[in-house]
């Protein structure tokens, strides 16, 4: 169901009375994400925002305001300093009606070196499986407690890496958003089109493989149990290419000692018409696995049904 | 002497819109170097659709003026800017009262309400490549001219001077907020959008009061 005029869109059938409510938003041009993990097992409501633009904190309280059942909203925000502001806003304001909010922002981005001199790292793929994984323990009923607290597990365990072959074009700029040879790619790219931590010749899949596999690998310890792999296009990467390189992924997984418990290949967290893609890897367990494969109704996510 | 009327505020939100408009392409071409390419656009529909409320019903006193207007920002930007610069009107809104003038010591110490609306939300410390580079320096060239007896006009150049400059000296800084930050050393060398659209709101001000 959308709402137009404050653009959210909530489910169709809301869930029931005293279980904890998700929602998410953020600038358009992400899509599916968010508005497209709408539904069962997965978001309540979503806002959204102009392109690139985080949604303002009125949408945000009326969504907030819609989907409480009565048990609390858990807000789920990208670390970008306009979405948490943003949130943080809505947050308060929430919580001056007597709606108890909590928040978890997902920062998952590990291009950008992790500082406490910036504004830290980004949120991305990560969000997704997020998503997915708390949705499905607030449809079991858990508490407002017990599902930040998995929010917070699932945030520390996950890792991404973004490559662009392309930049996109903002349609409000019309051109653009930085230079980028044909010859040459991004690594470390955000789903901005922020410029990442370096550009370098095209090269063999293989070779791109290994630069989004080894900083995950060197930043987080992933070779000693499951893990739940997500290789996700940027919206203008075929999927056949998309395949091609997770089969390049998988290789350099397996070869660390990691096991890929569940593997999801598509256009999940796009930026505009971007060529590229990114790999997410999270550290999983019985539980994560078990809320992964639990059912899900979304248009952008859908098995179990 | 000089007291700022609620005709000079209207004035210096109707030339802050003009001027986000005017110069939104700039704005945005800014921002696509070290940030995401939407600055001009949201200052400019922001402002927008500021003058679209107050032309409609126009407020009778300072903060019911200065408190639509941020309100307004905060629901109609998104972005960094939105509860930035929401926060700040709303905050110098609520520091200057249910008034229909200001002295030139009010105008100063509402701008300085507003400054810490943005430094509170926003976190930043002089230096880090934002909007605070250029409203800091700008509101203290302020309260120095007041202080030796300059009239609002004349206080007010010489904060849009200072904002000037302050905006210039962001190039060489490494942006350690926003999404400049993510660049590190590679933020080096741009001027910062959000201390570019700060130093126009000053020579807004400016202008308006110089008539």
């Amino acid at each position: 169901m959308v709402d137009p005029t404050n653009r959210v869109i909530y489910r169709a059938t809301p869930k029931g009375a005293g279980k904890v409510a998700l929602i998410s938003g953020g600038g358009s041009g992400h899509e599916p994400l968010h508005g497209g993990f709408v539904g069962l097992g997965m978001l309540d409501a979503a806002c959204a925002g102009e392109v690139f633009t985080s949604p303002t904190p009125d949408q945000m309280l009326e969504a907030t305001t819609a989907v409480d059942r009565g048990a609390g909203v858990l807000h789920i925000v990208k670390n970008y300093t306009g979405d948490v502001l943003n949130f943080e806003m809505a947050a308060e304001l929430a919580a001056a009606n007597g709606i108890e909010v909590a928040t978890v922002v997902v920062n998952d981005d590990v291009a950008v070196e992790d500082s406490t001199w910036t504004a830290g790292r980004r949120g991305v793929g990560l969000t997704v499986l997020l998503e997915k994984i708390v949705g499905a323990a607030a449809e079991e009923g858990r508490d407002l407690a017990a599902i930040t607290a998995l929010a917070e597990k699932v945030n520390a365990g996950g890792r991404s890496m973004g490559v662009a072959l392309t930049s996109c074009t903002v349609p409000a700029a019309g051109k653009p958003t930085f230079d980028l040879p044909e010859d040459q790619m991004e690594v470390g790219v955000g789903i901005h089109g922020e410029p990442g931590r370096t550009r370098v010749a095209l090269e063999p899949a293989a070779r791109i493989a290994e630069r989004l596999v080894t900083p995950i690998l060197e930043d987080a310890p992933f070779a000693d149990g499951p893990a739940i792999v997500m290789l996700n296009g940027l919206g203008g990467t075929p999927m056949i290419e998309l395949y091609l390189m997770y089969g390049e992924v998988a290789k350099l997984l397996e070869q660390a000692g990691v096991q890929v418990a569940r593997v999801l290949v598509g256009n999940y967290i796009t930026s505009l018409d971007m060529q590229g893609c990114s790999l997410t890897v999270l550290k999983a367990d019985e539980e994560l696995l078990g809320l992964w494969d639990a059912p899900v109704s979304t248009p952008g996510l859908r098995w179990g049904i | 002497m000089d007291n700022v009327t609620l005709d000079t505020l209207t004035d210096w939100l109707s030339r802050f819109h003009a001027a986000v408009t005017e110069r939104r392409d700039y704005l945005t071409e800014l921002d696509s170097a070290i940030g995401d390419a939407e600055h001009g656009a949201n200052m400019a529909r922001g402002m927008a659709a500021v003058m679209a409320k107050i032309d409609v019903a126009r407020p009778g006193t300072v903060d019911e003026l200065l408190k639509t207007v941020g309100m307004t920002l905060v629901s109609s930007v998104g972005g960094a800017s939105g509860p930035l610069y929401g926060t700040f009107f709303l905050r110098m809104g609520i520091a200057c009262g249910a008034v229909c003038e200001l002295t030139p010591e009010a105008l100063g110490s509402g701008l300085r309400a507003g400054l810490d609306g943005v430094l509170q939300r926003g976190k930043a410390e002089l230096g880090d490549k934002t909007m605070y580079d250029a409203l800091f320096p700008a509101l203290e060239a302020y309260a120095t001219a007041v202080a030796a007896g300059s009239g609002a006009p004349g206080a007010i150049d010489a904060a849009a001077d200072a904002a000037r400059l302050g905006r210039d000296a962001t190039v060489p800084m490494v942006a350690r907020k926003g999404r400049a930050s993510y660049l590190g050393e590679r933020s080096v060398g741009h001027l910062d959008p959000g201390a570019t659209s700060a130093a126009m709101l000053i020579s807004s001000l400016a202008a308006a009061m110089a008539g």
